[in-house]
């Protein structure tokens, strides 16, 4: 068994989440049709899987590394080289949260990067199958399947919402 | 506000696109001339370095003019784009749409070029390294993280790595446009760069809640960045005009102050240059102006805070400085043009609805803050350092030298040299905002009018 995905390409939102709506209906599985598109929709408007996410966790978990390793560097910076400037402590508190301020934001930052190309699930090298016009505004609904004997109900699936052409891969 | 028109997706493509699949006549000469004078700036830079800061005006008691003037300068100037696109974005203006991308762009290079300032400033550049990065354990000399000379680089490295980023996630989708319109080894490029867009609500969805959880995570250095600029003059406690404790919040005001008249000045010549007049209208200019008017006006006022905590304690040398900021040759000329050209010329026109519509009032009196800007901080750092000595024979000693002028005109070329390249290969508008936006708008009939509106998703 080899992976198949066609691809319907609409002129209009509305036939393109009633393609949606019909794989659905036909029992095809959430997660095994998709729909592009050159623009943000807002989201549900074609019907379509509202993907979950967990990119707040990201830039968390990069400020608690920023943080521990600005903490880390400044204090051990200081420490290493214990210069005494006018009688005061060595480590120099307000010039230290300066910097650590700075490398638990870069750090933070740095995180939310991977996180949204991480969750946009980027770099992706063989995105499959596409149609340039869809960034020129045509809605494409993508269908992959397994099990090659679905291609056909897809198919018709997608002509009978309107699809102006169906592309194989 | 009625002036938004209704655009096809095709015709968006063909618009916005025009600099990078169509190469405007205009663009080769431009280019091949700026970059002569960045040439010419680069050979000034390798003499200054090979001679040494003698062939400057810089001598004592003034260390700091006009490469340090012009650093703070141009961190002010990238103050524009966070303040555009994060600000905009999570108060969700629909006006920045055409505005972000070039914003963006401009705190980038603005940021590259104001970090060169400092180290050539330095005179043997190559030394700033044992400053900033110097973890030579072998020898046990480790920089002094107390300095802010350390939490600088700290700050605008942070600043500049992060909009980088912000600007190359936000260029994603566009990417993935270029890769589809284009052939050959540019297909190539955009194809590695756009990492495999295709345009899924999961992608749409990471744009969004991306772009919102960077702009939030990017204010809070946007502010500390320019605050910990204006540390560098205000912990010097030595200097009458520098030891100040609202230092941080004017800096920071002063800076959007520019930052915005820059992204002004920029929006006017990308509608000129590349005739995207259905995308930069009119009202975003009307709404850039009513948002400078607010922030003009609290530059002001913390202008007259300076002033007067600055005059309230009644200390000798600090009036007697103030007096030369303002009431001696040359300086009270320089500080009759700052304060006509940062406020009393472009705010009060701004007033005016139809000096707000018009692109070419807007141009120049953009300009006019950002020349007013320019000789705030020149009137901030040199006057402060030229009596700062007991030796009266020292004082007003500092005259920029031709040398510096050129380096200063160099930076000018420089950031366009930079925008000009970068419009050639990506667009400066960015187009999936401009598409979101014909998705999101409608005109609607309220009794006979017919008003555009927007909708917006509730989370």
């Amino acid at each position: 068994m080899s992976t198949q995905s066609i691809l319907g390409l609409f002129h209009q939102a509305e036939p393109a989440a009633d393609a949606m709506d019909g794989l659905k209906e036909a029992g095809f599985k959430l997660g095994t049709f998709d729909v592009l598109t050159g623009t943000p929709y807002p989201e549900g408007a074609f019907g379509e899987h509202v993907p979950q996410h967990r990119l707040f966790r990201f830039p968390a978990f990069g400020a608690i590394i920023g943080f521990t390793l600005s903490v880390f560097l400044t204090a051990v910076t200081q420490l290493a080289y214990p210069m005494v400037t006018g009688g005061k402590p060595i480590l120099s508190v307000f010039a230290m949260l300066i910097i650590m301020y700075e490398m638990t934001m870069l750090s933070g930052v740095i995180a939310t990067v991977v996180g949204i190309v991480f969750e946009s699930r980027l770099p992706n090298m063989k995105p499959g199958i596409y149609d340039t016009r869809i960034t020129e505004g045509w809605i494409g609904v993508v269908v992959t399947f397994d099990d090659d004997s679905k291609v056909a109900d897809a198919e018709s699936v997608l002509n009978k919402a309107g699809a102006v052409e169906i592309k194989h891969a | 506000m009625q002036q938004r028109r209704e655009l096809d997706q095709v015709y968006i493509n063909r618009k916005l696109l025009n600099g990078q699949l169509d190469t405007p006549k205009w663009w080769a000469p431009t280019v091949t001339f700026l970059g002569v004078v960045v040439v010419i700036g680069l050979v000034v830079i390798s003499i200054m370095i090979n001679k040494g800061l003698g062939v400057t005006g810089l001598s004592r008691p003034v260390y700091w003019g006009l490469f340090i003037t012009t650093f703070v300068f141009w961190v002010g100037i990238s103050h524009a784009g966070i303040m555009i696109s994060a600000i905009l974005r999570l108060t969700q203006a629909e006006w920045r749409r055409p505005v972000t991308r070039a914003a963006e762009l401009l705190t980038v290079f603005s940021l590259l070029t104001a970090l060169v300032f400092p180290l050539i400033h330095a005179g043997r550049p190559w030394r700033i390294a044992y400053w900033i990065m110097p973890y030579d354990i072998s020898r046990g000399i480790y920089p002094n993280i107390r300095s802010p000379l350390i939490m600088d680089p700290v700050a605008i490295g942070t600043y500049l790595t992060g909009s980088t980023l912000f600007l190359y996630i936000a260029l994603l989708p566009d990417l993935g446009n270029l890769r589809d319109r284009t052939t050959g080894w540019q297909n190539a490029m955009y194809t590695v760069l756009a990492l495999g867009w295709r345009g899924n609500p999961r992608q749409w969805k990471m744009q969004t809640v991306g772009g919102i959880l960077l702009s939030a995570l990017m204010l809070p250095i946007f502010v500390s960045v320019h605050s910990i600029v204006s540390w560098d003059f205000a912990i010097a406690s030595a200097v009458e005009g520098w030891h100040s404790t609202i230092f941080a919040p004017y800096f920071v005001i002063g800076a959007v102050h520019s930052g915005v008249s820059a992204v002004v000045t920029m929006m006017a010549l990308m509608r000129w240059l590349w005739k995207w007049d259905d995308f930069i209208r009119p009202e975003h200019f009307d709404a850039l102006a009513r948002l400078l008017i607010v922030v003009a006006t609290g530059w002001l006022a913390f202008t007259f805070l300076e002033l007067t905590f600055a005059l309230y304690g009644q200390d000798a040398p600090e009036i007697a400085l103030r007096e030369m900021q303002m009431f001696q040759w040359p300086w009270n000329m320089l500080f009759i043009i700052f304060f006509l050209t940062a406020y009393l010329i472009p705010v009060p026109l701004w007033l005016f609805k139809r000096v707000r519509n018009n692109i070419a009032m807007m141009f120049w009196t953009s300009i006019l803050v950002n020349v007013g800007m320019w000789l705030e901080r020149f009137l901030i750092i040199v006057p402060g350092l030229a009596r700062r000595t007991p030796f009266v024979y020292t004082w007003e000693a500092y005259r920029p030298s031709g040398v510096e002028w050129m380096i200063f005109i160099w930076a000018f070329a420089w950031v366009t040299f930079l925008m000009l390249l970068f419009s050639r290969f990506f667009p400066l508008v960015p187009l999936f905002e401009a598409k979101e936006s014909q998705v999101f708008t409608d005109d609607v009939m309220i009794g006979r009018a017919k008003v555009p509106a927007i909708v917006r998703e509730a989370d």
